[in-house]
């Protein structure tokens, strides 16, 4: 191997592929066989962590940073004048049998700029699985990016070498598609998504009856979009997620605040702060959807189209809707416990095993690591003290904020400057 | 007066130590290693022999009241080396035995939650281990990596090493316990080396020729695909805590 020629196609196309942000490497079911190299039918590890505190789990590459489309969000398009290079196929597995090996990662995550065309480009991505799983008989992990207008019949092959599909829309709204990828519709992200899903659901129910059936896809589906380079509101944003984890089964939407790498006056100019605490509150807002039993409409609707920065999307709608609380930790069900600010899903199930020895009081829920400070304004145990019932949600959420310190501090006090 | 059942330190010994508090009827008991006891004055001492029939006993009983996540807990317990160890454990086990029922979710009760805390450090090491392990290859084709993680986390390591490199020789290696296991394509095995310091101070002479270029590579790959505009010391620190640099070759290696 060439290591000075690899090491200079790494840096690019390392640095080009580092704006898709899912990392994930959990999920799949594949397992080693036939004492092969690899084995991810457990959880997804994460290696190391870059100092910008992300994780690294896989091999984050771009197959080639040459792309004759030119959208104006991306720093691969056309039209940015930087340097371009091009992995060869068994570079690219050698890199990642390689790695593998000294336990750097869990496997590889290959995307690509578009040469030629889609079709020419996603069969180059699928070359590199499939010579991965037969050559290789590699099971590690494989997440393969759809290629926009790529055809159903790779799409389907891609799905039998790898554990997980994405396909990015990026652009939360159609107009701002338009506005920033004028190349690009809808419907060429749509449709591989579409085919993708059938497939799985087609491979899913055959594996019913069939044992020794393939597997598709084990890893399923994301996506991801990027916020704040169009003036989308979170609502916009949230109500096309779900309407993606529904229609497409998606297994993740991820929401990735825009980086500025361009001086395209359609875009925030270079020097605008990345908006981490806005994603950071979508990504709460997507938790509380899959996991927490929340409604979309709950959270955003018309008159209230943005989510809090100063506090989180659970708090924010237990203070719209006191009339629920105080509940009993002792009596109420999963889904209610579920939705008291301050309770993660862990420390619910905590109480909900805990109080079946005992009625559970302060005392223990302290000791159980519960996080009172917000929780105790909205239940009641076994214990004669309890908070008043007679605080306004204004009274609630002051209290609070006083007691808790916000790892956003810097950038919340720096907005309430500028209104001040 | 307290009663000190001294034990060698194995997880058998500890099991023929619980027995013999039974045996004994001892209500004020405590239950030491060898390594950590410093005799006393004020209480009755009691060497205790590893007996792997009696240990057999206590460890089917915790498995007959108990389920398996009782026995879990308390082998994972073990592996810990915390001070305060094997008074949790036995105070665990007396529960056990009094409730006649799985007592793994009373978390109400502060034994049981600080046996469960317990459990979250050891699987955090233990993740953290197959997180960190960096492997590099030997003259002789063997992955090798050294480790010296805060908890005795190796035994719990070994499944998933051995389902996930099936096809090569590696060896784990717990420096500051001085044992590890090695994997020869069937089965792996406990072993015990004399490791040459050369190891550390001239890896030249032990790996292979290109494994200093994969590292290379490797650390070259962790700066591409930094972000820096969303730089994040803290939490950056809060994933991977200083103490683990030393096994991270992107971490560690100078500028080349």
């Amino acid at each position: 191997m060439n290591f000075d020629r690899i090491k200079e196609k790494l840096n690019i196309l390392a640095d080009a592929a580092k704006y898709d942000v899912s990392c994930s490497s959990s999920g799949s079911k594949r397992k080693n066989k036939n004492k092969g190299l690899g084995n991810s039918d457990g959880m997804g590890i994460c290696h190391s962590y870059t100092p910008d505190g992300r994780c690294v789990s896989l091999l984050k590459i771009l197959l080639t940073n040459h792309c004759i489309f030119d959208c104006a969000y991306c720093v691969t398009r056309k039209s940015n004048d930087i340097k371009r290079a091009a992995f060869k196929v068994q570079e690219v597995v050698d890199l990642t049998i390689n790695f593998y090996r000294r336990n750097y990662i869990e496997g590889l995550f290959l995307s690509s700029g578009i040469f030629k065309s889609p079709d020419y480009t996603m069969e180059r991505l699928i070359r590199v699985a499939k010579k991965l799983r037969l050559e290789e008989n590699f099971n590690g992990y494989i997440h393969l990016k759809s290629i926009p207008g790529a055809s159903d019949e790779l799409m389907h092959e891609a799905g039998l070498y790898a554990d997980r599909l994405s396909i990015n829309i990026e652009i939360p709204t159609k107009e701002g598609l338009k506005l920033l990828a004028p190349d690009k519709e809808r419907k060429d992200f749509l449709q591989p998504m579409k085919k993708v899903r059938n497939d799985i659901v087609k491979y899913q129910s055959e594996k019913k009856h069939f044992k020794n059936s393939p597997i598709f896809a084990p890893a399923g589906q994301s996506t991801q979009m990027i916020v704040g380079a169009t003036k989308e509101t979170d609502a916009e944003v949230m109500y096309t997620a779900t309407y993606l984890y529904k229609k497409y089964n998606m297994k993740r939407v991820y929401y990735s605040g825009y980086i500025p790498i361009s001086y395209d006056n359609r875009l925030p100019p270079i020097g605008t702060e990345v908006p981490m605490l806005r994603e950071n509150r979508l990504y709460q807002a997507d938790w509380l959807l899959r996991f927490y039993g929340f409604k979309v409409e709950e959270l955003l609707h018309k008159n209230h189209p943005n989510l809090d920065s100063d506090i989180d999307p659970k708090l924010s709608w237990a203070l719209r809707n006191l009339h629920i609380f105080p509940i009993d930790v002792n009596r109420a069900d999963k889904q209610l416990l579920a939705r008291v600010p301050g309770l993660g899903m862990k420390s619910v199930y905590k109480i909900l095993h805990a109080r079946k020895y005992r009625k559970l009081g302060w005392e223990h829920l302290e000791k159980m690591g519960m996080a009172l400070n917000r929780a105790k304004y909205f239940m009641t145990c076994a214990s004669r003290t309890f908070e008043s019932k007679d605080y306004t949600p204004q009274q609630i959420k002051q209290r609070i904020l006083s007691e808790g310190n916000s790892k956003y501090q810097t950038t919340l006090s720096n907005q309430l400057n500028l209104f001040g | 007066m307290q009663t000190v059942f001294v034990y060698d330190g194995s997880f058998i010994g500890f099991l023929s130590a619980v027995f013999e508090v039974y045996e004994y009827r001892a209500t004020n008991a405590k239950i030491v290693a060898e390594q950590n006891y410093a005799s006393s004055f004020f209480a009755e001492n009691n060497e205790v022999t590893s007996n792997v029939a009696k240990a057999k006993r206590v460890w089917k009983g915790v498995l007959n009241v108990g389920e398996s996540q009782d026995a879990r807990l308390i082998y994972r317990g073990f592996l810990s080396e915390l001070p305060d160890m094997e008074k949790v454990l036995l105070a665990y086990i007396r529960l056990l035995f009094d409730a006649r029922k799985s007592i793994a979710k009373n978390f109400s009760e502060p034994e049981i939650m600080r046996l469960s805390q317990i459990n979250k450090k050891i699987g955090r090491e233990k993740h953290r281990m197959e997180a960190f392990v960096r492997f590099r290859k030997t003259k002789d084709q063997i992955y090798f990596s050294t480790i010296s993680p805060d908890f005795n986390v190796l035994p719990l390591l070994e499944k998933h090493f051995t389902k996930r490199y099936a096809d090569q020789l590696w060896c784990i290696y717990d420096v500051s316990r001085n044992y590890g296991i090695y994997y020869d394509l069937k089965k792996p095995e406990m072993v015990h080396l004399d490791l040459p310091t050369q190891i550390l101070n001239s890896p030249e002479s032990i790996f292979s020729e290109e494994e200093l270029d994969y590292q290379k590579l490797w650390k070259n790959y962790f700066e591409s695909t930094n972000i820096a505009a969303r730089a994040n010391r803290k939490l950056h620190e809060q994933h991977v805590p200083k103490r683990y640099w030393k096994y991270l070759s992107e971490k560690y290696l100078l500028e080349w």
